[in-house]
């Protein structure tokens, strides 16, 4: 059974075409990229997963079930969601961001505290000096660093990036990236990541399906993308090729 | 000073904290609940605010007069006074209730829902503490201003510090007008001091 498969799903706004009847699989343990040009629909079919948007037709099934037939607010706690603007509770500690799952899952308080503790050093935060703080006392690639442990905290069995390292600067986004592929090497969790970054993708996805206005043109590994010759494909391929304009007559 | 001014003081004072303790509680009672509804049925913002809009329109004493004749709501006394401070202390309330919710990032209430939070953990634990200061504000304006048009319930016979500034017009006597004016301005003033301390002592983050 596949974490999750979209069959034929189609999502329609008024009368825009947003997904184009997506079929396709994401097997137990692997980083699915949804890469595509903004606008392409890969945040679209990201929201499909975790209930936040129902496809117009068609279905989309976590471990074999449709998401209509799933009572929506366990489908999404069992579902780590991280996305560019982190969105942490201003009002509530570090600490109180990261264990809001579990408490709302109505765990014990003395365990949520360790969870809490053991999450932050996953990140690479140190719980005694984070824990207690304001999401607006961090950078913004701490900040993510919680968005991350925050959707770990119930250990999900699924992951979903929405963008989450677009707004960092670049060295901290390739720091947050190296952590990705290591706690993905230690916890072996599905995921499914949205980027439009092409590097990003090549690095992080064991598989890449690129959108291109809502319909998904190829899905492959690093190696297959970088061969082919699909035109969106291509586009996508070109953009690495470009290097640093040194010297320029 | 006449004998006995500063007692009526006192009394009428009391007498018009309670006028406004009662309409205060009712308009929050009614207010946020209904601006809650509000952020939810954008469809209905419209008409329910474009009524709260018209009654705070409407000049405080023709407010006072309409409502003398409605039957059951109408008639003279503290009833019909206190229904008139409602519908005047509905407006900040309601809007602000609206626009403080509203306000809330809309990245931590995207994160909320997909964190697994039902409509009313969301309501409850995200959306009303971060938009309890504006709220609040909305509060402070309603009781300031309830405080100042309450004065206007002694022309219906609803009582309090209007009483001695009605009088005072009426017997030309600038010491009655204030002995109403001044305790007024200075329960205004305390009310304001008092809801801006919890504004702050409550304030998210």
């Amino acid at each position: 059974m596949a974490a999750v498969e979209f069959r034929n799903v189609c999502f329609r706004i008024g009368g825009n075409l947003i997904l184009d009847n997506l079929s396709f699989r994401i097997e137990a343990g692997e980083t699915l990229v949804l890469l595509g040009r903004s606008g392409s629909g890969k945040t679209t079919a990201l929201k499909m997963v975790n209930g936040l948007l129902f496809p117009s037709s068609g279905e989309v099934l976590v471990e074999g079930r449709p998401t209509t037939a799933c009572n929506v607010i366990q489908l999404r706690r069992g579902i780590g969601y991280v996305i560019q603007e982190v969105g942490l509770f201003p009002h509530f500690t570090i600490g109180q961001n990261v264990g809001l799952v579990p408490r709302l899952e109505g765990w014990p308080e003395e365990k949520i505290a360790a969870r809490i503790k053991d999450l932050l050093q996953q990140v690479g935060l140190d719980p005694a000096k984070f824990e207690n703080r304001r999401p607006r006392e961090l950078s913004g690639g701490q900040r993510q660093r919680v968005g991350v442990a925050r959707a770990l905290a119930a250990d999900p069995r699924l992951l979903l990036f929405d963008e989450p390292f677009g707004a960092l600067d670049p060295i901290t986004r390739c720091e947050l990236q190296d952590q990705f592929l290591d706690l993905r090497n230690t916890l072996h969790k599905t995921s499914i990541f949205v980027t439009h970054d092409v590097r990003e993708a090549l690095r992080l996805g064991t598989r890449i399906a690129l959108l291109d206005h809502g319909k998904l043109e190829i899905l492959a590994t690093p190696e297959e993308f970088l061969r082919s010759e699909a035109p969106e494909t291509r586009a996508f391929c070109e953009v690495l090729e470009l290097g640093p304009r040194m010297n320029a007559p | 000073m006449r004998p006995g001014l500063f007692e009526d003081i006192l009394n009428l004072s009391a007498e018009h904290s309670v006028l406004v303790l009662i309409a205060m509680a009712f308009a929050l009672a009614i207010g946020i609940p209904v601006g809650i509804v509000l952020t939810r049925r954008a469809s209905w913002r419209g008409w329910v605010l474009g009524f709260a809009n018209v009654m705070q329109t409407i000049p405080s004493l023709a407010l006072f007069g309409f409502l003398i004749p409605i039957p059951l709501i109408g008639g003279i006394g503290k009833r019909t006074a206190i229904i008139a401070l409602v519908l005047y202390a509905l407006l900040p309330i309601l809007r602000n209730t609206l626009a403080g919710i509203l306000g809330v990032d809309q990245a931590v209430r995207e994160s909320a829902i997909a964190m697994g939070m039902t409509a009313r953990q969301l309501l409850w634990q995200v959306e009303l503490p971060l938009a309890a200061p504006i709220i609040l504000a909305g509060v402070r304006v309603a009781t300031v201003t309830t405080i100042g048009t309450a004065t206007i319930a002694a022309a219906i016979g609803g009582g309090g510090l209007g009483v001695f500034i009605f009088r005072g017009i009426a017997s030309v006597d600038s010491t009655e007008i204030l002995a109403g004016a001044v305790p007024a301005a200075l329960l205004a003033l305390l009310s304001d001091g008092g809801l801006s301390w919890i504004e702050k002592r409550f304030s998210p983050a």
